[in-house]
């Protein structure tokens, strides 16, 4: 009995790990961010678009935003500039663009020439402000609740399907005081 | 004679390719050559990054990566040295911003238990199956 049982549940055992290992839909890259239910790291940068305004989250305690680092380098943030445009348009939640190590005078043509999503977009030349929320790379979104709290991180292009899936729902829970 | 010269002239390029690799880092507090002056902060400098991980390449330490991120890494681990913190409170700045993942040994909580134990308890697993094995070919009646 043993010899027949043992062998079949180690089998199964390794498809189960497959399974989750080899799945399609998860991205070996992406890491639990430890700054969830953490209060947001603070910031005060200029912005890209006016070198004389300084662009501070503190500014936006009590109010629930979206925190997206993006920067003129990166490849996969152009992908989702369509797509954050879009949801700018709708007027749900500020979009905060932190520029992350970029040149400034590329990051602004960008944005004048494709359009500009965000509020406002502090200008972390150095990445500092990054290393505080964590960045390892662009994009990336962060979701800050009412109480200036890290919420949701999210690592890869947003499309509109995980805007929907994703942040809605939380930016709704966020915004009853959940 | 013209293999030679071609192997001397792919040994050059690898020769300014390795030096384009090490780009030497400036800041406050470095000397010339790209390092700390303090040679106790410069041990302890090669130490901690080494022991941190590159986010971006993931399998690279920050002392080896010339990833912009490792490169911002080891700058702020240079100026927390500087500043007199301990080797502690460096690894906890990480781990609080990054996630234990950016250690290579993390400390053995019972978060890691399984990792630091995994090996132990693969070894015994290993070792009961030879040691039954074993048991039951010794009993087997010797036939040839």
């Amino acid at each position: 009995m043993w010899k027949f049982l043992l062998p079949f549940a180690a089998f199964v055992a390794l498809v189960v790990l497959f399974a989750f290992g080899l799945s399609p839909n998860r991205d070996i890259h992406e890491l639990p961010s430890p700054l969830i239910g953490k209060p947001a790291p603070e910031f005060a940068l200029a912005d890209v678009m006016d070198d004389t305004r300084i662009v501070s989250n503190s500014t936006l305690k009590g109010q629930v935003y979206v925190m997206n680092v993006w920067a003129s380098w990166c490849l996969p943030c152009r992908q989702e500039h369509a797509q954050l445009l879009a949801i700018s348009r709708q007027n749900i939640v500020p979009i905060i663009g932190l520029d992350y190590m970029d040149q400034r005078e590329k990051a602004k043509q960008l944005l004048e020439q494709l359009g500009n999503p965000y509020t406002a977009v502090p200008f972390d030349k150095d990445g500092r402000a990054a290393i505080d929320w964590g960045v390892y790379g662009a994009p990336e979104t962060y979701l800050v609740n009412a109480k200036g709290q890290i919420v949701f991180k999210f690592i890869s292009p947003i499309t509109a399907e995980i805007w929907q899936k994703e942040f809605l729902p939380r930016i709704a829970a966020a915004r009853s005081g959940a | 004679m013209k293999s030679k010269i071609g192997a001397a002239l792919i040994s050059l390029g690898l020769a300014l390719y390795a030096c384009g690799a090490c780009a030497q880092e400036q800041g406050p507090g470095l000397d010339a050559h790209g390092q700390l002056q303090n040679p106790a902060l410069q041990l302890r400098f090669e130490r901690i990054t080494k022991e941190l991980r590159c986010l971006v390449c993931q399998n690279e330490s920050i002392a080896d990566s010339n990833v912009e991120l490792a490169s911002d890494l080891r700058r702020q681990v240079r100026e927390m040295l500087v500043g007199g913190k301990s080797d502690d409170a460096i690894f906890s700045f990480m781990t609080d911003r990054y996630g234990e993942f950016v250690r290579f040994a993390p400390p053995l909580t019972a978060k890691t238990a399984l990792i630091w134990g995994a090996p132990f308890v693969m070894l015994l697993l290993g070792g009961i199956v030879v040691f039954r094995v074993a048991r039951q070919r010794s009993r087997m009646p010797l036939d040839e």
